[in-house]
């Protein structure tokens, strides 16, 4: 178990100093000057003055050293937990820009991927039982899991957003409220975080549920399946094994689709207007905010990081297969 | 398992849903804003709120300068005037000594009176070179307070219309707060806690919204009877097109400084939703769209060539199409309607232009382009081939409609042009190294004085990275230095402007270098189901911009909300 953890820690070690590392050169990359698309938002369009603040700008944001040293000045101050000063929303710090951000990503992404994987694991294995849910789940499981998260967003804020008039469509909470602990605003905040929540399930709900149907229907025709019906055991029985072998793969699944519902968060940030990551990285990109972007992905590879950690050891818990094997390498 | 999990989960979805509210506490208690006396504005603000420094003048909140800080002077482009604003009147003693006279009683938000040791201090700030308006110490000599009310200005040269400028769009910040600071401090920090002089306080803020409430001791109240008529103003950060039609549209929003694609539909189908102008084109024009050759590149360096693409351009085309008319064509001088004054009619109708194809294809011939290969495109009169690349950014959609007119239209008489759609930060890089052959360009706003368009047209030197003037490289001396007349003549002696400027407006449209296109609206659409008497060209309403973009206050757009009055009763 502790060769196992080790060996897991290093790899994800190398790979997060790898994904830090291209975040840092891919915006680099890009063509466009940070401090001219700053300073181009201006009034002031006197040349001189303007070539003045660039060259003031460019050194109070580092941006006039040379990029292996500013690839070593990233390191060393990340090592401080500092971030950098965002360029787009100057002077903020980009940790605080960052902190007032991700509550609301997480307040999404948590439940809706949680939510998600439980209820759509359930659905499934409750649908391959019978002929009439199999025949209708299917198929919108099917278009639900191949609908992207913005259009589903789209379509959830005008069908109940705009026609209903059930939910409001954009913000974190109504423009007039006024934050505090109270019911009226907290149901304000809850009414406008379901629909991005509700879009962002819908599609993780769809895939997970036709996974899991067809799992269970595999592992409902395989020979110990078959074998512990001929004995006799109830059918109930029956299907509890069969479950438990069919959530191993979702499991592997959910680790590897954890990038992709965060790219869905962020888009579906923007189609609500929602104040969390989405929003920043799409500016981020536009304002070439460098800071702000290897901030926020930053952000990204630790979260997918801690969440692939945590279903490995997951994994160790629920399959003891796993545990046998390294039993078996360790003696 | 499955039960479990899915009840820890609904509780960490109210938790962190409750951790959410990351805004500062709210003094209000419960609830939230009454409606009927809180304003909603967006168009302005892209990003959370980040910083209240009025110095830094590309990025303060929506609001800053205009409901906090103030200018000297507000200039009222629609009229044409200086409104005496924190001053009470100006006068040039002589030809370099200017002398401004401040309003008695106005005082700072936190009780302290503004003096003429501010006003001074304002512009001993220009000193750091990292504010915007350093160069102002190139052609100032001196800054000195001569009584408690009165400040004086020495100049070495004096840029009589540029001061102008400077007398209404800088704002005057607090000596006694601001005069320990150091560079950092006035050009690189955010200013939480501003004190001004304004209409409105600093009331909260959150990711996605600012919030300001009523400065009950302002000083027009006393002195112009004036009074700002909203209790709160909520600025909304910009949302997505939709969301900001689906606010205005339910009232949630009163107004709303976005282009909207498809507003005058709802303008014309939606009683409740106005704008300035009852019909086309609706907005009030804020710019000039401007089609740019470079003209150190072939056969963009030739006046006739560049002559024949102005008039193979059909503008009512493009108005027309991706518009719908919420645009109008330009004049062939590139003026705003508010200067109108100031175009020479003699000369347009001497040398202006228009559009049309034969004209533009015997324009080539006559300066010998010729399609000599037989491609259906002209070649220069050296035989090469013209192949010209037309950019403008990704993304805007309305600019990307008009450029595939454009390449069309120059196609139609035979130049081969084809457009292309960047990213916008690498186009700017392009326009800025000159590595372009034709661009779009609107970043020039309306302002005082026609001089800020000569200056952005003709700018010399050519630098090797042109950020803000002069993207086409263009170089004429003459015309340089008429722009430098025009900017030392006196703003009153309106008879010298209209002579310069017509002498500029001559060799312009003689030599094209720049392509005046469309004028871009000050994209303004405001819901009456809250607030009514929004500006409007009609008899009796207010006839002030209806903009909460940033600089604009300075142009009076802070009065329209002095105008306001709650719908209703």
């Amino acid at each position: 178990m502790r060769r196992y953890l080790a060996r897991k820690i290093l790899i994800y070690a190398l790979t997060f100093f790898v994904a830090v590392s291209v975040n840092w050169l891919i915006p680099r990359l890009m063509p466009g000057d940070p401090i001219r698309t700053m300073l181009s938002r201006g009034a002031s369009g006197d040349e001189e003055s303007m070539e003045r603040m660039r060259a003031y700008y460019e050194q109070t944001f580092g941006l006039d050293e040379p990029a292996w040293q500013q690839y070593l000045n990233f390191w060393t101050s990340l090592a401080r937990g500092d971030l950098g000063i965002s360029v787009w929303l100057f002077p903020q710090p980009v940790t605080e820009i960052l902190l007032a951000a991700v509550p609301y990503t997480l307040a999404l992404l948590l439940p809706a991927t949680l939510l998600s994987w439980v209820a759509g694991n359930r659905f499934g294995a409750f649908a391959a039982r019978s002929r009439w849910l199999d025949n209708t789940v299917l198929p919108l499981g099917y278009v639900l899991t191949a609908t992207p998260y913005m259009w589903l967003g789209i379509l959830l804020a005008w069908g109940l957003g705009i026609v209903a008039g059930w939910f409001p469509t954009a913000g974190p909470y109504g423009f007039g409220s006024i934050p505090g602990w109270n019911w009226p605003f907290i149901t304000d905040l809850v009414s406008h975080w379901f629909l991005p929540f509700a879009s962002l399930f819908l599609v993780a709900f769809g895939g997970w549920a036709i996974g899991m149907r067809n799992m269970i229907i595999y592992e409902l025709e395989a020979e110990y399946s078959t074998y512990l019906e001929a004995l006799g055991a109830p059918r109930r029985l029956v299907r509890r094994y069969a479950f438990r072998n069919a959530v191993l793969p979702q499991l592997t699944g959910l680790a590897v689709q954890l990038g992709t519902i965060v790219a869905g968060a962020l888009l579906t940030e923007i189609v609500f207007a929602y104040p969390g990551l989405g929003n920043l990285i799409l500016e981020a990109v536009n304002n070439r905010d460098f800071f702000l972007l290897q901030g926020a992905f930053l952000f990204i590879v630790i979260g997918v990081l801690i969440a692939n950690f945590i279903v490995d050891v997951i994994y160790v818990v629920v399959d003891p297969r796993t545990r046998t094997q390294m039993q078996g390498g360790a003696a | 398992m499955g039960n479990r999990l899915r009840w820890a989960s609904a509780a960490l979805v109210v938790g962190l849903a409750a951790a959410g509210c990351t805004g500062g506490g709210g003094g209000e208690g419960e609830g939230g804003y009454p409606r009927a006396q809180t304003l909603y504005t967006t168009g302005t603000q892209w990003g959370p709120p980040a910083n209240w420094n009025p110095i830094m003048n590309w990025e303060y909140t929506t609001g800053t300068v205009g409901y906090i800080y103030e200018p000297l002077f507000l200039y009222d482009p629609l009229a044409g005037e200086y409104i005496p604003w924190l001053a009470e009147s100006e006068e040039w003693v002589d030809d370099t000594t200017y002398e401004v006279t401040l309003r008695e009683g106005v005082e700072w938000s936190d009780g302290e009176p503004l003096t003429a040791e501010d006003v001074v201090f304002t512009y001993e700030l220009a000193r750091f070179e990292s504010v915007p308006y350093s160069h102002v110490w190139d052609w100032l000599a001196s800054a000195e307070a001569v009584d408690e009310r009165t400040a004086r200005f020495e100049f070495e040269t004096p840029r009589y219309q540029e001061w102008a400028y400077f007398t209404y769009s800088n704002p005057i910040v607090p000596r006694h707060l601001w005069q320990d600071r150091s560079e950092e401090e006035v050009t690189a920090s955010a200013n939480e806690n501003p004190v001004g002089t304004g209409p409105y306080l600093y009331e909260d803020h959150s990711e996605d919204r600012q919030v300001y409430r009523r400065n009950p001791d302002w000083w027009a109240i006393e002195a112009l009877d004036m009074r700002a008529a909203p209790e709160y103003i909520v600025d909304i950060v910009n949302t997505s097109n939709e969301v900001t039609q689906r606010l205005l549209t339910q009232g949630e929003v009163d107004l709303s400084n976005n282009f909207l694609p498809g507003i005058n539909q709802t303008i014309e189908g939606n009683p409740s939703i106005t704008s300035y102008f009852e019909e086309p084109p609706y907005m009030l024009a804020a710019n000039t769209a401007w089609l740019v050759p470079n003209t150190t590149r072939e056969p963009m360096d030739d006046p006739e060539f560049r002559r024949a693409l102005a008039t193979s351009i059909d503008i009512e085309q493009i108005v027309e199409g991706p518009y719908s008319n919420l645009v109008e064509p330009a004049d062939p001088t590139g003026l705003l309607p508010a200067w109108d004054d100031y175009v020479d009619q003699d000369v347009v109708a001497e040398h202006g232009f228009g559009h049309d194809p034969d004209e533009a294809e015997s324009i080539l011939a006559e300066a010998g382009y010729e399609d000599t290969d037989g491609d259906g495109f002209v070649e220069t009169p050296d035989g090469d081939a013209v192949e010209l690349t037309l950019i403008v950014p990704s993304g805007w959609t309305d600019w990307m409609e008009a450029a595939r007119i454009i390449s069309e239209n120059a196609q139609a008489v035979g130049i081969n042009v084809t457009e292309e759609f960047p990213d916008q930060a690498a186009l700017n890089d392009q326009r800025a190294a000159g590595d372009f052959d034709l661009v779009i360009n609107n970043e020039r706003q309306l302002s005082n004085t026609p001089w800020t368009y000569y200056d952005y047209m003709f700018r010399l030197p050519v630098q090797d990275s042109q950020t803000t003037v002069n993207f086409g490289r263009y170089e004429n001396e003459e015309l340089w230095d008429l722009t430098q007349e025009l900017a030392e003549t006196p703003v009153d002696d309106t008879e010298a402007m209209r002579d310069t400027i017509s002498r500029i407006q001559e060799i312009q449209l003689r030599e094209m270098p720049i392509i005046p296109l469309w004028y871009n609206g000050l994209w303004s659409q405001y819901s009456t189901q809250h607030w009514g008497n929004w500006p409007s060209d009609a008899e009796g309403a207010p006839h002030y911009l209806p903009t909460t973009w940033r600089n604009y206050n300075q142009l009076g757009a802070v009065l329209t909300l002095t105008e306001l009055e709650p719908a209703g009763g």
